[in-house]
């Protein structure tokens, strides 16, 4: 019943606010809301079972002549990327609670409609619903960008729609050739969708439309090229959602399906997704040095991370899988910060152009502090959440190449490199124009920036608890492959 | 004693929160007693520690909680006190405690006072996290900690950019030491499958001397500590690093953070002394660096920056100590340099203080009268510098040289020269600061007074020590009983460095060579700068090709400029150029390519609902003569 | 009852299918070479209720009720598009002043 609550909550309270239009006080009904559901997220993380494969399941058939069921159950992981969807919602709410709003209550309810969605990405353990909510993530953040954006709005957002629609229907196919597959009566049980043996020539193919889902969705080098332009364009509430829980869901998929049904492919073509992944991190790094718009360099910056999560994920150990979880949930958060930093600065100075600001540590200086910590964490300054991810990365790459692993590293140098440029330039100096009057954190801004700044520094001092809800998870796919380990020669 | 090692570092972090998270409301004088209190306090604990372990005692382990339950083995939030690290802990927080007491009095009408205060105690935080690490994760810590508090302190004054640059520039070069550190860690960690000291040597002293990996994890390992120390390749952002405020200087790009590198080589000792190719490395490097920058240190005007070429050459003696086994001789000269630098810095920061923020020295000149109290401590901090007995400097780098002695003779002949440059760059520095006549502008000659108690009696406590360290380790060619070299045995070993092929005439004469070539050089200093009083020219005045060249640090920053900066900026726009025309424009040729198809087959749409229906019939036709031919 | 579908019966089945070929085809050509919308329409009543007979005869032939329930089916849905249409043609004799389905040409690429 929970997983349903959980899902349900949202979307009543957004459906609800779409037929409010406008009355006052809607958004502290979307807050409220969220809260609720918080507060559902973490009765969840207390009666959770470590021990169990599926907690709180939720089974009620719907096509049974096709095999179809409502059917939800958190793994440790499901719960990690609930959790950080609820955490990050009322926070991404939070932020646009502001004088110059101008948001309307379907923004709100577009809010809450993506996360009832995300909260079914995570916990469906039914393929067919799993495509159902994986679709209907899209459709609010499509609003949310179309209507609210910046520049070019229309353009960039059906381009980002229809790029990572195309994506999803490679995965849908894949999901139905293994739906096909399965003993008959056929199922779309998720469980079962995996445990199908395919032959090598079709696990060729699964492997491919699985992966050009997930990959453009992440986004993985080459396919990156909607992410700068749609996290530069969105509303700062859409780039959080994008870039702190949307693109999880791609990474969530491929933990869930492509690792377990395509093992023997994945064993195989590992090498090549690394050297994807590792192009896109230095690439991205290095683009990010001279990028001249912040948010721009956020969006480079976050591209960079989620290769090494990619490149990290197909280490297949224990560390490296680990380490990508932690840091799938931490970069989740602090890219949230940055982007919210972003937003924040834009608001008050009208610009995002790093060489028109300057100074505000002078003028701002818990606002300085905020930003420090963040930046810390995006560095992955030990005893911050981004570390523990990072270098457990690491750690999991060089089990499995010493070079690898190397040049990942790089990225360790050049991410200093344009934090602290970005720092440097937009914090310190002598205050310009546009940021003489740069106003501190207001007591609402703190109540964003607080939160944000303990989760921070508390998954970077104690990370364990988070780890351990991971650990079983983590076991569980590395176990099925473990035989093929040592059987297969990678392509390279 | 467990909680008692706990407390040492926790102390300062909580003095650093408390000032952090209230620094715009706590008065000065609160804010002087937390943080100078808390490291006090840490520093009394800290002598406890070290009496305990100095007592025979076994070394006290602390494990506050798990911090990373990785696959191979769990890695816990823990500190271990042993000889090498109480050692490091009273460095620290005792040269850490005076360096807080001359700041009071340094900063007391900077704005950011209480801002100035916290990164330093934070800073000590770090640092001693660093030093009581029980494994390698805990020092990496610590390690890149240092490293961040060295950039907000550098970047203290955060309106100048360029400060910031040199902020920056000291944080990314870290980093890239840091690379190779977290590398030769996951190196051992694969290995080993530990980061533990105990479990890592342990397993290490299974291997054979030369074992390739161990001789890659520790060559690794150095390049962190190249970065951290300011070695080269990694070096020139020490110099830069002296935008910070003098105390900074003093304590952490002098006494304490920059030494992490060679702590982290006497700490890893056992894995070094197994990887020969690795040590020999580092000496090369070391001796290297230490002329290197002694020959640059000579044409530096700015009393700052000569101290901290001086700094990235002391530092350089102790990796050819590291390099050549003398573990102990290392360390002593760590513990000296502390003594004699953090001096030294500290009293440069009272001669800036009272110029009035002026910094170079042919401005300067006849300050004897003026800063008696600052002349005397500078002089004897010269003095240990220079190595002239009995100043401690002379004892800790002669063991370093008689170690180079005995197992290089090349290294011992460029380390005596090296020395002698030293006695002559210090002394340059000495007497153009002090000696002569008065330089600078008259209202500078008006301002000129000397420090308040709070600076001046933390420089004597230090002169005390400079002058004193050298009893901590007397040889036994003086009578002495080597007191170091016991309390660290448990940890170097005693087998490691006995110097016994040299007999004691050797020794004796080895000293007088160095002493009294560093007593020619002095004196040629004298001469030069004294009698005939020689004021280096002023810039924008055409050199010799030589100094100009040494006038420019061998035009390091522009090379690297040239050859890191901007291809990697060049790339950047590149790569930028390229994800735009390139890949954005192959995925938008995709989408044209698609509207256009449609365009094209659109004609079929004529709008004319009978040829439509036509269309439909014969199709349908068609299909059923397909159907039935089949 | 019985003698009724015994005497169907005896007619040959070949009857009915031609007799409903050849109303189908009438249908299918007025459709075709018709431009009023309601003669489209009422050839297209024609067609579907050549199908119906069709439909009707298989049923008692084979003696299975399902053919005379699709035929209902059919009726109810040919019912419903014919209100449909119909509306669609008011409100296109309202713009055009005209059924003709060749103005009807909106849709053309």
């Amino acid at each position: 019943m929970l997983t349903i609550s959980l899902i349900l909550l949202p979307l009543l309270a957004s459906l609800i606010l779409f037929l409010l239009k406008d009355k006052k006080g809607f958004h502290i009904l979307a807050l409220v809301a969220s809260l609720a559901e918080l507060v559902l997220g973490i009765v969840a993380l207390f009666g959770f079972d470590k021990g169990a494969a599926r907690n709180f399941p939720f089974d009620a058939m719907w096509i049974k002549s096709m095999g179809i069921s409502f059917s939800f159950g958190m793994s440790g992981l499901s719960l990690l990327l609930v959790l950080l969807t609820v955490f990050l919602v009322p926070m991404i709410i939070l932020t646009t609670f502001h004088r110059d709003n101008k948001y309307s209550s379907a923004f709100y309810g577009l809010i809450l409609l993506m996360q009832s969605a995300l909260v079914g990405v995570f916990t469906s353990s039914d393929g067919f619903l799993f495509y159902i909510f994986w679709e209907m993530a899209l459709i609010p953040i499509y609003f949310i960008c179309g209507l609210w954006g910046g520049e070019n709005k229309i353009k960039i957002t059906l381009k980002f729609f229809i790029y990572t629609m195309l994506g999803s229907l490679f995965m849908l196919t894949a999901l139905i050739w293994l739906y096909i597959k399965t003993p008959a009566p056929h199922t779309f049980n998720i469980d079962t969708m995996v445990m199908v043996k395919l032959p090598l020539g079709e696990q060729f193919w699964v492997f491919l439309a699985f992966f050009l889902g997930f990959a453009i969705k992440i986004p993985v080098f080459p396919f990156h090229s909607w992410q700068p332009d749609t996290y530069t364009v969105a509303p700062a509430a859409g780039s959080m959602l994008l870039a702190g829980i949307m693109l999880k869901m791609g990474l969530y998929g491929i933990l869930r399906f492509l690792i377990p049904s395509c093992s023997f492919t994945v064993i195989q073509f590992a090498p090549v997704v690394m050297i994807m992944a590792i192009t896109g991190l230095l690439y991205g790094s290095v683009i990010a040095i001279k990028q001249k718009e912040i948010k721009r360099l956020i969006a480079y910056s976050s591209f960079a991370h989620v290769g090494l999560m990619t490149a990290a994920l197909f280490a297949l150990n224990v560390d490296a899988l680990q380490g990508t979880i932690y840091q799938m949930i931490s970069h989740g958060f602090n890219v949230v910060a940055l982007f919210f930093i972003a937003d924040i600065i834009q608001r008050r100075t009208n610009t995002l152009q790093i060489n028109e600001l300057g100074g505000i540590a002078k003028v701002a200086p818990r606002f300085a502090v905020f930003f420090m910590i963040v930046m810390l964490g995006s560095v992955a300054l030990p005893l911050t959440n981004g570390f523990i991810g990072e270098f457990l990365m690491l750690v999991g790459m060089v089990q499995y190449s010493f070079y690898v692993a190397a040049i990942a590293g790089i990225s360790i140098i050049l991410g200093a490199v344009y934090m602290f440029w970005l720092y440097q330039r937009s914090m310190y100096g002598e205050t310009k124009p546009v940021t003489a009057a740069f106003a501190d954190l207001t007591s609402t801004e703190m109540w964003v920036a607080v939160p944000l700044i303990i989760i921070i520094i508390a998954m970077g001092v104690y990370p364990k608890p988070i780890l351990e809800i991971a650990k079983p998870t983590v076991e569980s796919i590395l176990f099925s492959l473990k035989p093929l380990k040592e059987a297969i020669i990678p392509v390279l | 004693m467990n909680t008692l090692a706990a407390l040492v570092p926790i102390l300062p972090l909580l003095s650093f929160l408390v000032i952090g998270l209230n620094f715009r409301r706590l008065p000065k004088p609160v804010t002087s007693i937390l943080a100078c209190g808390s490291v006090l306090v840490s520093f009394i604990f800290s002598v406890v520690l070290f009496f305990h372990i100095k007592g025979g005692n076994p070394t006290v382990n602390v494990t506050l909680f798990e911090w990373i339950p990785a696959a191979a083995t769990s890695l816990g939030f823990s500190f271990v006190v042993d000889p090498l690290s109480s050692l490091m802990l009273l460095i620290v927080t005792g040269v850490g405690f005076l360096i807080h007491v001359y700041s009071i009095g340094y900063m007391h009408d900077d704005e950011g006072f209480n801002r100035f205060f916290s990164y330093m105690n934070l800073f000590v935080f770090s640092m001693l996290v660093l030093v009581l690490g029980s494994n390698y994760l805990m020092m990496f810590i610590g390690w890149e900690g240092v490293g961040l508090c060295s950039y907000l302190l550098i970047g203290f004054w955060f309106k100048n950019q360029a400060y910031n640059n040199a902020a920056k520039k000291a944080f990314i070069m870290n980093r890239i030491g840091d690379l190779g550190f977290l590398l030769g860690m996951f190196i051992l960690y694969v290995q080993f499958g530990s980061l533990d000291y105990q479990t890592v040597f342990a397993k290490a002293s299974l291997l054979e001397s030369g074992n390739l990996i161990l001789t890659i994890a520790t060559m690794l390992l150095f390049v962190g500590a190249i970065g951290k120390s300011a070695q080269i390749p990694l070096f020139t952002w020490l110099p830069d690093a002296m935008a910070g405020p003098t105390p900074v200087s003093a304590l952490i790009h002098a006494a304490t953070m920059v030494t992490a590198g060679v702590y982290m080589v006497a700490r890893s000792h056992a894995l070094y002394i197994l990887a020969p190719a690795t040590m020999m490395v580092i000496a090369v490097i070391g001796i290297t660096t230490a002329l290197f920058a002694a020959t640059i240190a000579i044409f530096q005007n700015d009393i700052k920056k000569v101290l901290a070429y001086s700094t990235v050459s002391q530092l350089g003696y102790m990796f050819v100590g590291l390099g050549m086994g003398a573990f102990t001789g290392a360390m002593f000269h760590l513990t000296t340099h502390a003594f004699f630098k953090a001096l030294l810095f500290l009293a440069a920061g009272s001669v800036i203080h009272a110029m009035g923020g002026e910094q170079d020295i042919r401005k300067m000149g006849g300050l004897k009268k003026a800063l008696p109290i600052t002349w005397l401590v500078f002089l004897a901090g010269t003095i240990a510098i220079s190595g002239i007995p009995p100043f401690s400097g002379f004892f800790s780098k002669d063991e370093i040289l008689l170690h180079a002695y005995e197992q290089n003779k090349v290294i011992w002949v460029l380390g005596i020269l090296g020395s002698l440059m030293t006695a002559f760059y210090m002394f340059r520095l000495f007497y153009l600061t002090f000696a002569g006549m008065f330089r600078g502008t008259d209202k500078q000659k008006q301002h000129l007074h000397e420090s308040p108690k709070s600076m001046t009696i933390p420089l004597i406590i230090l002169a005390v020590l400079a002058v004193a360290g050298g009893l901590l380790n007397i040889p036994a060619v003086f009578g002495g009983s080597s007191s170091l070299n016991t309390f660290l045995s448990p940890i170097f070993g005693s087998g490691v460095e006995p110097v016994g092929e040299v007999s004691y005439g050797t020794e004796i004469l080895l000293m007088s060579i160095a002493v009294i070539g560093s007593l020619a050089m002095i004196g040629f200093a004298w001469f030069r700068f004294v009698k005939t009083a020689t004021i280096p020219v002023t810039d924008g005045i055409k050199r010799p090709a030589l100094s100009n060249l040494l006038y420019h640090k061998y035009y390091i920053d522009e090379i690297y400029q040239f050859l890191i900066e901007k291809p990697v900026l060049w790339l950047s726009d590149i790569m930028h150029l390229f994800d735009v025309y390139v890949i954005d424009k192959t995925v938008n040729f995709v989408g044209n390519a698609t509207v256009w198809l449609g365009k094209q087959s659109g004609f079929l749409q004529t709008g004319n609902i009978g040829f439509y229906l036509i269309a439909m019939v014969l199709s349908i036709v068609a299909f059923l003569v397909f159907g039935l031919m089949i | 009852m019985n003698n009724v579908v015994q005497g169907l019966q005896l007619m040959p089945i070949s009857y009915y299918i031609s007799f409903c070929s050849i109303l189908f085809v009438i249908g299918m050509i007025g459709v075709l070479i018709k431009r009023n919308a309601l003669v489209i329409f009422m050839s297209i009543e024609l067609m579907l209720n050549s199908i119906n007979l069709l439909l009707a005869a298989f049923s008692v032939y084979h003696n299975d009720p399902a053919g005379q329930i699709l035929v209902i089916f059919i009726m109810v849905v040919a019912a419903a598009e014919v209100a449909v249409g119909l509306s669609i043609l008011v409100v296109t004799y309202r713009k055009n002043n005209s059924i003709d389905v060749n103005l009807l040409n909106q849709l053309k690429g």
